[in-house]
């Protein structure tokens, strides 16, 4: 694709962007003079942001179409240290996915936030949601340390205030503060892997030049260095794209935050992250060490499997997309761990094809992560339940919601012709098209990577039958279910358009993979646009017709024509269709208890998998009969599924911060004069030590 | 006045100062203490006009009459009615005795004196032999907020040991810039008027001014 380049009309798809992102924070700033009139606002607040979202999508679309990169300066800041910006294919490829989920979303909040008036003052929501958005614009946009952790902070900031917003609930209040606290040790490890960057760049400390991308990049990192920044990094962006084992906090702060936020972190936020390691590992230190790609190829697999485990035999319709978010973040990290594997032994084709896979997935999981969140945020809106034991039935009252959710179900399940297909099998097709390598290892390390993700996409795929069965098939499980209604318009059309998307992303592959040619090439330096689309727009091949191709338009078309029969062979005789409750083998009387519900669902799952899980099952029996075992009566069954990496990993050192703080308290007399006299003594002793 | 005098002047200033310091460790009496403190910062305020006309150094009279201003006429004032609408004429009351305290004081003037030696061979400002007169006001000022039990008599202690550090600056390095002068000046006259109404409210909090109340704060452990 070919995109006109804005500057031969003059203008720069920088300065455009940074345009938008002032509208943002402008909005943020202005929110809270309108507290007053808070209906009325929302109807213009949110259409304004979508709106600064659809401009920045826009120019950067454009921008990573014709692959130019620009450098911009912004004198701000502080003395001697301007805002160095740089739009190139790599940031514009994730300000595009970034600002056209936020499009969506923002078109989604109209309705979505309106159903907080009354309930709770939505100037929060309306302060930090613009901010939230600007500052991972910025991130994005940033070419030096500095205005990336601002852009960083801005971002963390504001979205911990966005999940704090019903903090009426303390379970939210804890959520939001292990988020900030991830968030910071996160932010804490990027700030030491850009110090150590900067400080062998060989600029020298008296200047702040060495914090510039520029010269990080222009560097040269000893071994040694360069292998603890990419570690350093590699923690810090970790933690907030949420890789296991540092997902703690993700799946209890997504559910948390209002669902149009939700959709924003899973979709947006953890992209920012993925950035994060695209630009230091290739960008910044050009992957120097084999080991790099191992680990973050062993550490997404254990992502994509424990998150899909996870994500299985949860019951809340939130946390089990947040765990799926931790899933499909393994996923894309697959992609870069080969990509980077490829890169070291200078395999240019396959490690374009590796990298376009997980930039592919990345866009697409923005899309149908987003695209679920916010239906689940619908469901909630209606029926007020995020437990899906007590939801079911809902396609009858909510026919749109459950169209489009299904949508996103299929995509994150990799069905064609959807999108999620897509980018799982060009992952895939990288597995396999892996030579042997030298590495005994590798050779080892790589079928097995494979069978495992094969192994998480069917999981995937059960995870989001639960999901979609249980929750919108069936028998509504309980009263607020049975009375539920179907979403404003402007909700309908913000999970409309992402649905949309996903399936043009599932039918145009060749298409966007030409499109995202540009960031392929600045990382690895190679392409797979040309080979992928060397059979027509119509084929994909990622590298030679005859080793494998798929084409999404003839299966669109052929999965239309089977529809198109099975519609006119169904509907050719009248009387035809019958409509009975399905299951009840004609005895009749089912009700809702006796349907599959979501914990029965999950059991084969659970037992199979049982030792990932912190499993506590119980049985309770009330006898009828006290003292004859023989009539049962009541049964109880409760379980409760935990994850292991908390007690394993967590707990020590939340246990160890305590025991610290219990000695130190032994230090607190509370007597002034202590005090004072601790600090004679340190004065007294530091004179001592000058002697 | 030649240079002799001046540096023979100086060093009569010091002592005197190092005889105040003392002498607040030794009162027993509130009212006192403050008299005491306003002497302390005339001989100061006295040992920097003479500084600066020896040594000509024409900022250090807009800090001698910042001194005289501030630690003899205001913060003594602000004390004394203070003081008054307390009503504290009582005696000052001391954690550790006061002949303890006086010991442990001379071991700390002999420790400054000894610290100092470096800088008295190294230096060659006429001002050098008063540093160790100087830390020491620090030290006895430290020692006095440690050892008293009540908040009016710290904050006298504090701002005791404010006195040595100016002292410190004048004899190390003929005073600090103007603008620090200024920004510490200020920063004391604040200090004093925060401890006021710290002082009002540790005393409607406790009924008291006795510090050991304070324990109370402590959460149970």
């Amino acid at each position: 694709m070919s995109a006109p380049a804005l500057t031969t009309l003059g203008v720069s798809h920088t300065e455009i962007i940074l345009t938008s992102v002032c509208a943002l924070l402008l909005c943020g700033f202005l929110a809270p003079f309108f507290h007053n009139r808070e209906k009325f606002f929302t109807s213009l607040f949110f259409p304004v942001i979508a709106l600064a979202s659809f401009v920045s999508f826009a120019a950067s679309f454009l921008a990573v179409g014709s692959g130019l990169t620009e450098n911009y300066l912004i004198s701000a800041g502080l003395p001697g240290l301007p805002f160095h910006v740089r739009l190139d294919p790599l940031s514009g490829f994730f300000i595009t996915v970034v600002s056209l989920l936020s499009f969506f979303v923002s078109i989604y909040s109209v309705g979505y936030v309106k159903t907080f008036i009354g309930r709770q003052p939505i100037s929060v929501i309306a302060v930090f949601y613009p901010l939230f958005i600007a500052g991972m614009i910025m991130t994005l946009l940033a070419n030096d340390a500095f205005f990336f952790l601002m852009g960083w902070e801005v971002m963390a900031i504001s979205s911990y205030f966005l999940v704090l917003y019903e903090d009426r609930n303390p379970k939210n209040r804890r959520a939001a503060l292990l988020y900030v606290v991830m968030a910071h040790v996160g932010a804490l490890s990027i700030l030491l892997s850009f110090a150590v960057m900067a400080g062998l760049g060989g600029v020298g400390q008296e200047t702040f030049q060495g914090y510039t991308f520029d010269a990080m990049r222009s560097a040269s990192h000893t071994p040694f260095w360069a292998g603890v920044a990419f570690l350093l990094a590699f923690v810090g962006f970790g933690a907030k794209a949420g890789v296991v084992p540092l997902h703690v906090w993700l799946p209890e702060a997504h559910p948390a935050a209002p669902s149009n936020v939700s959709a924003l972190m899973s979709g947006a936020m953890l992209k920012t992250a993925v950035y994060g390691i695209l630009r230091v590992t290739f960008d910044i230190l050009h992957v120097s060490q084999l080991w790099w790609g191992e680990l973050v190829l062993i550490v997404g697999l254990l992502s994509a499997i424990m998150g899909v485990l996870y994500a299985i035999v949860e019951n809340d319709l939130k946390r089990l997309l947040a765990y799926s978010s931790v899933e499909n973040i393994g996923i894309i990290l697959v992609g870069m761990g080969l990509a980077m594997i490829f890169y070291f032994f200078h395999m240019p084709l396959l490690s374009a094809l590796a990298v376009t896979a997980a930039l592919y997935h990345a866009l697409n999981h923005a899309m149908f992560k987003g695209l679920l969140f916010m239906g689940a945020g619908s469901v909630l809106h209606a029926t007020n339940e995020r437990n899906m034991e007590n939801m079911g039935g809902l396609i009858h009252k909510m026919k749109w919601t459950s169209a489009i959710f299904l949508a996103g179900a299929l995509s994150i399940s990799a069905l064609p012709p959807f999108n999620g297909f897509v980018s799982e099998w060009l992952t895939f097709q990288a597995f396999l098209m892996s030579p042997s390598l030298t590495s005994q290892r590798l050779n080892l390390l790589i079928p097995l990577g494979a069978a495992l993700l094969a192994l998480t996409a069917v999981l995937s795929a059960s995870a989001f039958v639960k999901a979609f069965g249980v929750s919108f098939l069936g028998q509504a499980r309980s009263k607020h279910c049975a009375e539920a209604h179907e979403s404003p318009w402007s909700m309908r059309i913000g999970m409309l358009l992402p649905a949309v998307v996903c399936l043009l992303l599932g039918v145009f592959p060749s298409s966007v993979i030409n499109w995202m040619s540009s960031t392929s090439s600045l990382l690895v330096g190679e392409t797979i646009a040309k080979s992928a689309s060397g059979f027509g727009w119509a084929w994909l091949t990622p590298v030679a017709a005859q080793r494998a191709s798929y084409s999404a338009p003839m299966l669109l078309l052929g999965i239309i024509s089977v529809l198109v029969i099975v519609f006119i062979t169904l509907h050719a005789r009248k009387n035809a269709i019958h409509r009975v409750p399905p299951w009840d083998c004609g005895y009749g009387g089912l009700t809702p208890r006796m349907q599959y519900n979501s914990t029965s669902f999950a059991m084969p799952s659970r037992l199979i998998f049982g030792f990932f899980f912190r499993l506590k099952e119980t049985v309770k029996t009330d006898l009828f009969h006290k003292r004859s075992p023989a009539f049962p009566g009541k049964m109880k069954y409760s379980l409760r599924v935990r994850d292991r990496f908390w007690g394993l990993l967590y707990m020590p050192v939340i246990d160890a911060v305590f025991r610290m703080g219990k000695l130190t308290a032994k230090l607190q007399h509370g007597r002034i004069h202590i005090y004072l006299a601790y600090s004679f003594a340190t004065v007294i002793i530091l004179l001592l030590m000058v002697l | 006045m030649t240079h002799g005098i001046s540096i023979q002047l100086n060093n009569f200033l010091a002592a005197f100062i190092l005889l105040t310091s003392f002498a607040l460790l030794a009162q027993r009496r509130i009212y006192g203490l403050l008299v005491i403190f306003a002497w302390q910062g005339f001989f100061l305020s006295l040992s920097s006009a003479i500084v600066a006309y020896t040594a000509d150094i024409r900022h250090l009279y807009v800090s001698a009459a910042l001194t005289l201003l501030l630690k003899v006429i205001v913060l003594p004032y602000i004390l004394y009615a203070l003081i008054n609408k307390l009503n504290i004429f009582r005696e000052v009351e001391p954690l550790v005795n006061i002949p303890t305290t006086m010991l442990i004081g001379v071991a700390l003037v002999i420790f400054s004196y000894h610290l100092t030696a470096p800088v008295r061979e190294l230096s060659t400002l006429f001002t050098r032999t008063t540093l160790a007169v100087a830390l020491s006001t620090v030290l006895l000022g430290f020692l006095m907020m440690i050892t008293r039990k009540k908040a009016v008599t710290q904050v006298i202690g504090f701002l005791a040991m404010e006195n040595g550090l100016f002292f410190a600056a004048t004899s190390a390095t003929y005073g600090m810039p103007l603008v620090v002068e200024l920004g510490v000046a200020l920063d004391i006259l604040i200090a004093a008027l925060i401890f006021g109404i710290f002082i009002f409210q540790i005393r409607t909090t406790f009924d008291t001014l006795d510090l050991t109340e304070m324990e109370k704060l402590k959460e149970d452990s």
